[in-house]
C-alpha cells in the first residue's frame, strides 16, 4: 500500500518537474523571441534609440523614422515571428502524427505546391494578395489530397512516403524554375523569393492574413495537442483512449497545411524551419509533453534570427531562405547520418 | 581491367552467351525504328514544320540559301546533341542502379547534379568562365564529390545503401547544395542571369562544338560501361558470389561509378541538370528484356536517346514558338515513375 502512493507520488512529481520545465523553457523562448523582435525594429541601416522607435510605433510623426520603422521594419518583423511560428507549429504537426522527424511538409512536397499556386498566381495571373493566399493554400491541399491517395496502399510505409513526396517534389520544382525562367526580367527577384524564402519587401496588407490565420489555427490546434500526444503512442492506443483517430487527423492535417501554406504565400519557402522547429523544442522540453507552443517559438526565433544574420553579418543582405538552408540543411544530413547509423530507415 | 578472372573454356562462355533475353532481336529493331522516329519528328517539327524537300535540302546541304535547309541544320546539331546526352544519361542511371544495388539510383535524385551546378555557380560567380569546356571540368569535380558524399552517407549503417537512404541522402544533400547555390547566387546579377537558363536543363544550346568536346567523355563512358557488364552482373549476385568469380567488387565498384559520374556530370555541364531520364530508360528496358546487364546497358543508351530525343519534341510542341525546355518535360514524365516505383516496391525493401 505504502509502496504503491510512493509509486503515485514519483510518477506526481515526475510530472510537475515536467510542466515545470514546459513552462520555464516556454518562457524563456518566449522571452528570446521578444528580444529578437525589438532586436529587428532597432537595428538597419540607421540605428534608433529605444524612444523614437516606441513614440514612432505609438503614432508620433518623426521624419525619416517614420517611415523605416512603421512601413519597412515592422511589417517585417511581424511577417518574420507569424511565418516562422506557422512553419514551426505545421512541421512539428507533421512530425508527431507521422512519428518521423524526416516527414515534414518540405520534403513531403506541400510547401512546393503552395509555392507552385502562388508562383503561378504572381507572375502569370498578376493577380491580388487574397487570391495569392487562397490559391497557396489550395495547392497545399490538393498536394496533401494527392499524396494520401498515392500513398495509399496494401499497407503504409513512411519510407514509401517519402519518396513519393520526392517525386512530387521533383515535378512541382520543375514548374517553378520554368515560371522563373518564363517571367520577364524585371520580376525575376520577386520570382526568386520563391526559390529561397524571405522577408524582403513584406507589406503590412500581405501579413494581415497571415497573422489572422495564425490566431485562428493556433488555438485550436493547441486543444487538438493533447490528443497528439496520445496519436503518439500508436494508433490502437489512441483509439483505445477515445480519440477519434480519423477526424483528428483529418483536422490536424488541414489546420497544418493552411498554416504551411498561408506562410508560403507570404514569405515564400523558408527553408528547413519547419523541419528544425520540432526536434530542437523536443530537446528542450522532452519529448513528453505537447510541445506545438514551443515548436512554433522555435519556429519564430529561428526565422528572426535567421534574417538578422541575413541582413547585417554580410556586406550582402542574403534573403531569410538561404540563411536557414545553409544552417539547416547540415543538420538534416546529420539526422540521416544518426538514424543509419541506428538503422530506424 | 575488370573481367571474370575465371575463365571458363570457350564452348562454355559461349553458351553463356547466346543466352540472350527472349525476344531481344524484336525489340531492338523495335527500339531502332523508335529512334529513328524521334529523329525524324525532331528534325521536321518544331515551331516550324519543314517540307520534305526543305529536309533533304538541309540533310544533304543542297540549297543552302532556302530557310527551311538552315532550320534543319539547326536542328541536326540539336537531335544529335540530344541522343548523346540521351545515351550518357541511360548508361549512367544503369551503372548507378546496378552498382548500389539500388532500383532508385539516378544522377538527379542522388543530388549528383546539384553537386554538379554548385561547383557550375561558384565558377561563373568567381572566376567568370563562360565557356563549354570550362565547365565540364567543374561539373565533373562538384559530380564526383558528392556522388562519394551521397553513397558514403546512404551506405552508413546497417543493411548497406538501400533506396530509401540513398535517396534521403542524395535529397538532403541537394538541398543543402541548392541552399549554397542560391547564395551565391544572390550577390551578382550576373551570374544569376547566365544561371537562370542553366538551371533547367535544355539541349537546345546543343551545338557542333559542344558535341564535339561531349564524345570523348561518351566513348570513354560508354566503353568502360560494356567492359564492365558482364562483372557487373557477377556483382548483382552479391559481393561473396563476385569475389569467388574472380571480380575484385571494390574496384569495379569504384570503375563503374567512376564512368556513370563522368557521364551524368558531362551532360549536366552541357545541358544543365536533365533529370530521371537514366531512372526511366532502365526500369523500361529492364521491364521488356530482363536484368542481363550486358544487354541491359546497350538498350537503356537507346532508351535514354529515344527517350530525351522525344521529351525534346514534345516541349517544342508544347512551348511552341518558343519551347518547354526538355529538363521540365523529363521531370513530368520520370517524377510519377518514381512514385510508381515507390508504390510498388515492397515495404521492406524501402
Amino acid at each position: 500500500m505504502r509502496k504503491q502512493t510512493g509509486e503515485v507520488n514519483f510518477i506526481m512529481e515526475g510530472m510537475r518537474q515536467r510542466r515545470r520545465r514546459w513552462l520555464f523553457v516556454t518562457s524563456i523562448l518566449v522571452i528570446i523571441a521578444i528580444g529578437l523582435c525589438c532586436a529587428m525594429l532597432l537595428l538597419g541601416n540607421t540605428i534608433y534609440p529605444v524612444n523614437v522607435v516606441m513614440r514612432s510605433l505609438m503614432g508620433e510623426e518623426i521624419t525619416g523614422a517614420n517611415f523605416a520603422i512603421n512601413t519597412i521594419r515592422l511589417p517585417r518583423m511581424i511577417t518574420g515571428v507569424f511565418a516562422g511560428f506557422a512553419f514551426g507549429v505545421a512541421g512539428y504537426i507533421f512530425q508527431t502524427m507521422l512519428r518521423n522527424p524526416l516527414a515534414n511538409p518540405n520534403i513531403l512536397g506541400i510547401t512546393s505546391g503552395s509555392s507552385v499556386a502562388a508562383v503561378f498566381c504572381i507572375v502569370v495571373l498578376h493577380t491580388s494578395n487574397t487570391v495569392v493566399s487562397i490559391a497557396a493554400i489550395l495547392g497545399g491541399l490538393v498536394t496533401v489530397i494527392v499524396m494520401y491517395f498515392l500513398s495509399r496502399g496494401r499497407s503504409f510505409s513512411i519510407g514509401r512516403l517519402i519518396i513519393i513526396g520526392i517525386g512530387m517534389q521533383a515535378m512541382l520544382d520543375a514548374v517553378i524554375s520554368y515560371l522563373i525562367l518564363k517571367s520577364a526580367q524585371q520580376d525575376i527577384a520577386a520570382a526568386l523569393r520563391w526559390l529561397s524564402g524571405s522577408l524582403n519587401g513584406s507589406k503590412m496588407t500581405e501579413a494581415i492574413p497571415l497573422v489572422m490565420l495564425v490566431i485562428i489555427f493556433t488555438p485550436i490546434l493547441l486543444v487538438l495537442g493533447k490528443q497528439l500526444s496520445m496519436l503518439e503512442l500508436g494508433e490502437q492506443m489512441a483509439t483505445s483512449l477515445g480519440v477519434a483517430t480519423d477526424k483528428m487527423r483529418v483536422t490536424l492535417i488541414i489546420s497544418s497545411v493552411i498554416l504551411i501554406a498561408i506562410a508560403t504565400a507570404t514569405t515564400g519557402p523558408i527553408a528547413f524551419v519547419s523541419f528544425l522547429a520540432g526536434p530542437i523544442a523536443n530537446r528542450l522540453v522532452g519529448v513528453s509533453a505537447s510541445n506545438i507552443l514551443p515548436a512554433g517559438l522555435v519556429g519564430a526565433i529561428l526565422v528572426l534570427f535567421a534574417d538578422l544574420i541575413g541582413q547585417f553579418a554580410f556586406e550582402y543582405r542574403f534573403p531569410v531562405g538561404v540563411i536557414t538552408g545553409i544552417l539547416g540543411a547540415p543538420y538534416l544530413i546529420y539526422l540521416i547520418i544518426r538514424m543509419n547509423r541506428k538503422g530506424e530507415l | 581491367m575488370i573481367r571474370l578472372k575465371n575463365s571458363s573454356s570457350n564452348s562454355k562462355k559461349k553458351q553463356l552467351d547466346i543466352h540472350a533475353p527472349k525476344h531481344f532481336s524484336l525489340i531492338l529493331v523495335i527500339g531502332l525504328i523508335l529512334l529513328l522516329v524521334t529523329v525524324f519528328a525532331s528534325l521536321v517539327l518544331g515551331a516550324r514544320v519543314v517540307s520534305f524537300q526543305e529536309l533533304m535540302d538541309g540533310l544533304f546541304y543542297q540549297n543552302q540559301d532556302s530557310y527551311g535547309a538552315n532550320v534543319v541544320q539547326k536542328r541536326i546539331s540539336r537531335t544529335v546533341f540530344s541522343l548523346c546526352c540521351g545515351v550518357a544519361l541511360g548508361i549512367a542511371g544503369v551503372l548507378m542502379q546496378s552498382v548500389t544495388r539500388n532500383p532508385l539510383a539516378d544522377p538527379s535524385i542522388l543530388g549528383v547534379n546539384t553537386g554538379a551546378s554548385l561547383f557550375v555557380i561558384i565558377g561563373i560567380t568567381f572566376f567568370h568562365i563562360n565557356t563549354a569546356g570550362q565547365y565540364i571540368w567543374l561539373a565533373l569535380i562538384g559530380a564526383a564529390i558528392t556522388a562519394v558524399f551521397v553513397f558514403g552517407i546512404g551506405s552508413m549503417g546497417r543493411g548497406g545503401a538501400t533506396p530509401i537512404k540513398l535517396v534521403l541522402a542524395g535529397a538532403a544533400t541537394s538541398a543543402a547544395l541548392s541552399s549554397l547555390v542560391t547564395a551565391i547566387m544572390i550577390p551578382s546579377t550576373y551570374a544569376m542571369d547566365q544561371f537562370r537558363f542553366w538551371q533547367v536543363g535544355s539541349v537546345g544550346s546543343g551545338s557542333w562544338d559542344s558535341i564535339a568536346i561531349f564524345i570523348p567523355f561518351l566513348v570513354t563512358g560508354v566503353i568502360i560501361a560494356l567492359v564492365s557488364a558482364p562483372a557487373l552482373n557477377a556483382l548483382a549476385l552479391g559481393d561473396d558470389v563476385a569475389t569467388g568469380l574472380g571480380v575484385r567488387p571494390g574496384m569495379l565498384r569504384f570503375f563503374a561509378i567512376c564512368a556513370g559520374v563522368v557521364l551524368c556530370g558531362v551532360t549536366t555541364a552541357l545541358a544543365g541538370p536533365i533529370g530521371f531520364i537514366g531512372l526511366l530508360a532502365t526500369h523500361a528496358m529492364r521491364l521488356v528484356i530482363g536484368p542481363d546487364l550486358r544487354f541491359l546497358i546497350p538498350m537503356s543508351a537507346l532508351a535514354g536517346a529515344i527517350i530525351l530525343t522525344f521529351s525534346d519534341v514534345v516541349g517544342r510542341l508544347i512551348g511552341s514558338p518558343g519551347e518547354l525546355e526538355v529538363g521540365i518535360i523529363t521531370a513530368f514524365i520520370g517524377a510519377p515513375i518514381l512514385i510508381l516505383l515507390a508504390k510498388r516496391s515492397k515495404v521492406r525493401s524501402l
